[in-house]
């Protein structure tokens, strides 16, 4: 009983993560039906920047509170640059191309910057533990979980009402969703589609950089962990259905339960798992759990 | 008619390659060995796109035919290259068939995604499994060639870059003959419009498992003469990034011609050796961005160049 509490507790907690870490990359997708590799190393911006950010604000001997505002605020910035940057720099140049050339175009980006990071920050490992270990622990039963991943499930939480808050009762977010369903019918009716890809490749990559921030104190931050965790994003995103929201989370939830169940059972699995879910996933239903019945054109 | 120079130059690049290989220094023996089992692997991707599919898991089969042929030795005790390559064929064609009944039937992003995750699962299995030497891997040495010993004898380099040299000919050869021929034709067609090659009444699904298997093997084929060749294997050849290189290769030299991908992948060794050795820090900021430049300018890859001066002349 107590080992499926624990299995259970772990599971939430990893796929908050999974959710935080997967939803800029399915709403990039959905929008503009670009799988953004790039979103691997965006991660890893965020959280070198988060790191290099909240370890100089701790230096300087400010407020250790105020670590977690400055990894926000490291990850936004890293967003705003980036996004736009990316977008308006390269992607604008290459939409109406085959998707598979996109994917490639973003693979580009992502060699460009995970080398561009190794080239800023070095290659070794970068430790922010402050956040981390400030907020001390809390028991479940005879369990102890540090209260950061309380935070962690708060955000992924606050991050997926917030997105669908937006999306289904803004305005704007209702013109994005036209635009997700019929682009051409969307650029018909008024609506800027150049300004919603503008838009949700920049809100796409600033939650990506917050993943990697939020991430950042759990973990030492070194060259790979954008090529690791960019490919548990495609799993989760791709078994959730490329676009939906829903389907993230609910894959999210999934594989994160699934995970958590082979590292408490069968450790050497842990890694096979999470895909052997996705092979499963896409055998069963080839385009995600929450995919739209697409009609084919000839 | 337009002349078909590729047999013609593929034999001459073949007796160039055996009569020059005991001329040449060590380390550019070496970098020609590693090129072309690139080159044999890419043959098997650009195969593939030309059939309109692009696969990110093609590290599985290169993993596949690497350990194929490293346990024969921890297994059997053997540690043939003639065994080993074909233990490396036997292994990626079983499994490329039983997985190609899976992934014929889906297109691109799934395709892709579906055989990187079945690449990741190789990678999670080789990773954790202790007695394969986890992420480390472990060494293969082979000893002899069809019976006859090589291992310590002063030919032995000589002997693995003439067996890669000599494989990856007759791959391509055989290669060229199959797209010349009308199923290869058929792949094109498929890239083209599918609904239109069924109403013609070619069976998709079935072209592109048979093109699928084939590339497979050739993967496998790579796989098994770079484990001979560098003499260590580790589960990072199935790791996504590893086909990503490929994918990267493939796209670089185009589909023109079977000629392509072992160019391709020879400047791509090159410039990686060279670069490791000079700035390892840049090298894949420099892979990125000729990727775009070839995605934007150069979109038929490096082999259109020679199209098209072709065409000027």
């Amino acid at each position: 009983m107590n080992q499926l509490l624990a299995v259970l507790i772990d599971g939430l907690i990893y796929s908050s993560w999974l959710f935080i870490i997967a939803v800029g990359l399915t709403l990039i997708y959905g929008v503009m039906k670009i799988l953004n590799i790039a979103h691997g190393s965006l991660y890893a911006l965020g959280a070198y920047s988060a790191a290099s950010l909240a370890g100089y604000w701790i230096n300087q001997g400010h407020a250790p509170m105020g670590s977690y505002a400055m990894m926000l605020v490291a990850a936004i910035l890293v967003g705003l640059i980036a996004g736009p940057v990316i977008e308006r720099g390269l992607l604008r140049f290459m939409y109406g191309k085959d998707e598979i050339v996109l994917v490639l175009v973003t693979y580009a980006v992502f060699l460009i910057l995970e080398d561009f990071i190794k080239l800023t920050w070095g290659v070794d490992p970068y430790f922010l533990y402050q956040p981390y270990s400030l907020l001390g622990s809390f028991d479940v039963g005879n369990l102890t979980y540090p209260v950061y991943n309380l935070v962690l499930f708060g955000m992924a939480v606050l991050i997926g009402v917030t997105l669908v808050w937006v999306l289904t009762k803004t305005r704007r977010g209702k013109m994005l969703v036209a635009v997700i369903h019929d682009r051409e019918m969307a650029a018909a009716m008024g609506i800027n589609v150049s300004l919603v890809y503008f838009v949700t490749f920049t809100a796409g990559a600033m939650l990506g950089a917050v993943g990697g921030a939020l991430t950042a104190p759990m973990i030492s931050v070194q060259p790979g962990i954008g090529a690791e965790t960019i490919v548990l994003a495609f799993a989760v995103v791709v078994i959730g259905g490329l676009g939906s929201l829903p389907g993230a989370a609910l894959a999210a939830v999934l594989v994160g339960l699934v995970r958590s169940a082979a590292v408490h059972y069968r450790p050497e699995l842990d890694l096979f798992a999470i895909y052997f879910v996705m092979a499963v996933v896409l055998i069963m239903r080839p385009k995600g759990l929450f995919s739209v019945q697409e009609a084919r054109k000839i | 008619m337009k002349r078909d120079f590729t047999i013609r130059t593929l034999v001459g690049v073949l007796i160039a390659l055996l009569l020059a290989g005991p001329l040449l220094p060590r380390w550019a023996m070496f970098l020609i060995t590693v090129s072309l089992c690139y080159g044999t692997v890419v043959l098997g991707m650009m195969l593939l796109m030309r059939t309109g599919v692009v696969s990110f898991g093609h590290g599985l089969y290169y993993c596949l035919g690497a350990y194929a042929s490293g346990t024969l030795d921890v297994l059997f005790g053997v540690s043939d290259i003639a065994v080993m390559l074909l233990a490396a064929v036997a292994v990626t064609g079983v499994v490329s068939a039983l997985l190609g009944l899976l992934l014929r039937k889906y297109r691109d992003i799934f395709f892709a995604m579906l055989s990187l995750a079945f690449s990741m699962i190789l990678y999670g299995l080789l990773l954790k499994t202790s007695a394969l030497g986890s992420s480390d891997g472990f060494n293969v040495a082979a000893k002899t060639l069809f019976g006859i010993r090589i291992a310590g004898t002063e030919f032995e380099r000589y002997l693995i870059f003439a067996v890669t040299v000599l494989i990856a000919f007759v791959a391509a050869v055989c290669m060229h003959k199959y797209l010349a021929s009308h199923m290869g034709r058929l792949a094109g067609a498929i890239r083209d419009n599918e609904l239109r090659v069924e109403y013609m009444g070619a069976s998709v699904r079935n072209t592109i498992h048979v093109n699928y298997v084939m590339s497979a093997v050739l993967a496998g084929l790579g796989g098994a003469l770079a484990a001979v060749s560098v003499g260590h294997i580790d589960p990072e050849m199935s790791y996504w990034t590893t086909s990503g290189e490929f994918v990267f290769v493939a796209i670089l030299a185009g589909t023109g011609n079977v000629l392509a991908p072992f160019l391709g992948a020879f400047i791509f060794e090159t410039i990686r050796s060279f670069a490791y050795e000079y700035s390892p820090n840049t090298w894949q900021m420099a892979l990125g961005t000729t990727m775009l430049l070839v995605i934007m300018f150069l979109p038929g890859g490096l082999w259109s160049l020679f199209t098209r001066m072709r065409r000027a002349t």
